[in-house]
């Protein structure tokens, strides 16, 4: 039975990294159709990835090892953590009890390289970049970790496959209305985490208002490759928590579970488009105040489920 | 959805309403959402007679249609008349941050729910989380009465916090007769007039003094 799930589980693993540069393409084709554009071919990504993976590599002489090691960290982090995560079926490769902490830690080091890869090149428009990634890095972690607790109460289960899927599916009925804020916190940490517009504009153009794009503009080649395919992978991951956290599923057999999870996955990537399209990304100073209300949301449905779980 | 998890909903949407009450940095969208709260808190004193499993009584719709008329769409409408003709500055203008206003209304939340489980009541409640939301409704409305400069703001804190005392009063429902809660209901009306009044009346003395400094250095 486990030799049969191991083999089962390799198309889907290919799928899982084949998909992300996929998803991408669906953000930028609903932004082009909001514009009124046709928008680049659906394989642009894929070509892109292709082009830089074929490119030379030049290093700036101030920089050390540790701007050669950060996107390749940074890949390595979140190929672990796919691992990890359950994305389109509901129980993942890999897992153990406790492994949520691993996970969020794993998006944390592939930040942390990032950063300081941003950091060793000495640019200031770098060094910026990277303070305003930390900062509201440090902000979201909270938001994810008490959503993290509140599936934890309500599964009784710290392993996250088995937080999210059947047995959350089971008990959703008896939560009420904690889950709607956990998805609201989860929202608002899965924009943030993947650069997307309240937080960041993906699309701009300006060295001074970006976050995670000023930091990778020494970057080239198959380095810049590795940045812009984990930054897709980023995408999949987190938007695969916050589906299964969304719309549990009960336990479907996989040939209808994981193509619906499909289906979701590019109607949450739409769905980023369509945000991006209809609002402004926010003051950089009302970020914090962004992030401070995912916390609180996620706090405020942690102390439900404890008072409804006590009660 | 059955009734008992619509109440909770309603509770929960209000305290979010208030957490959004402190974050919004314009007097007219901290208005409107006060009148959202209102007329979320008018359905309660339905719920609580459909959840035991009777059609709601003629108490219970009296106390909605005054609250929706009042509270919903009263005042809410004198507070954004003042905004909207007095040439007052429509930001906030906090003593604390916006951020850290939030995060202290998060606390108090969170205090509420400790120290309402340890509470004795007479009644049974509807549900669960009134006298939790009640509390917190209270402590956030005191929070926006103390932290924010402007008259309106301090109104609109007052207001809250009766929010919270008409949520505590669900739990008495029963008990309590009509005519108290339509005299808090008139106490209420009468405060915000009054207050409206003094708000008209403490811009219009400033106007008044601008405009007389800025002729008599015109004459000099």
């Amino acid at each position: 039975m486990t030799a049969l799930r191991g083999i089962a589980a390799i198309p889907e693993a290919a799928l899982v990294l084949a998909l992300p540069p996929l998803l991408l393409s669906f953000v930028v084709k609903t932004k082009a159709w909001f514009g009124g554009r046709v928008g680049p071919p659906w394989l642009q990504p894929y070509y892109d990835l292709y082009k830089l993976v074929n490119k030379g590599v030049v290093f700036s002489t101030t920089t050390t090892w540790v701007f050669r090691a950060g996107p390749i960290v940074n890949l390595a982090a979140l190929l672990t953590a796919a691992t990890l995560i359950p994305v389109l079926s509901s129980d993942a490769l890999l897992g153990f009890a406790g492994d949520i902490i691993l996970v969020a830690y794993l998006f944390a080091l592939g930040r942390m390289f990032t950063v300081l890869a941003a950091m060793d090149t000495g640019s200031s428009f770098e060094g910026m970049g990277a303070s305003r990634e930390v900062t509201f890095g440090t902000m979201s972690e909270p938001a994810l970790f008490l959503s993290f607790i509140v599936l934890a109460i309500v599964t009784k289960s710290l392993q996250l496959s088995q937080m999210v899927g059947p047995q959350l599916y089971a008990s959703s009925n008896s939560i009420g209305p904690a889950m709607v804020l956990v998805v609201g916190a989860l929202l608002i940490v899965f924009l943030t985490e993947t650069c997307r517009v309240p937080v960041d504009d993906p699309a701009t153009h300006l060295e001074l208002t970006m976050i995670h794009e000023v930091m990778a503009l020494d970057h080239s080649g198959p380095d810049f490759a590795y940045i812009t395919y984990a930054a897709a992978l980023k995408f999949l991951l987190l938007g695969s928590i916050l589906l299964h956290v969304a719309l549990p599923h009960p336990g479907w057999p996989r040939w209808i579970d994981a193509p619906l999870r499909l289906v979701e996955l590019i109607g949450l990537a739409v769905v980023v488009g369509i945000i991006e399209s209809s609002m402004a990304r926010l003051r950089l100073n009302r970020v914090p105040l962004l992030l401070a209300g995912a916390t609180v949301l996620a706090a405020l449905a942690a102390v439900l489920t404890i008072t409804r779980s006590t009660a | 959805m059955n009734a008992q998890t619509v109440t909770d909903c309603v509770l929960v949407l209000v305290i979010l309403l208030n957490l959004g009450m402190l974050a919004v940095s314009r007097l007219a969208s901290g208005v409107r959402l006060f009148a959202m709260q209102s007329l979320l808190l008018a359905f309660l004193p339905l719920s609580a007679d459909v959840l035991e499993g009777e059609s709601p009584g003629v108490h219970a719709l009296v106390i909605a249609v005054g609250t929706i008329a009042i509270k919903g769409i009263v005042i809410p409408h004198i507070l954004l008349r003042i905004i909207r003709t007095g040439e007052v500055h429509r930001e906030v203008e906090p003593f604390i941050g916006f951020t850290a206003s939030v995060f202290v209304g998060a606390l108090l939340v969170i205090g509420s729910f400790g120290v309402a489980t340890r509470l004795p009541l007479p009644t049974s409640p509807i549900s669960t989380l009134i006298v939790p939301v009640a509390l917190s409704t209270l402590l956030l409305g005191l929070l926006t009465l103390v932290s924010r400069l402007k008259a309106i703001t301090q109104v609109l804190g007052f207001l809250v916090l009766e929010n919270g005392v008409f949520i505590l009063g669900l739990l008495l429902l029963k008990q309590t007769p009509l005519l108290v809660e339509m005299g808090i209901l008139l106490d209420l009306f009468v405060g915000v007039f009054i207050m409206a009044i003094v708000v008209y009346q403490i811009r219009r003395e400033f106007d008044h003094m601008d405009t007389h400094l800025l002729i008599s250095r015109k004459e000099s």
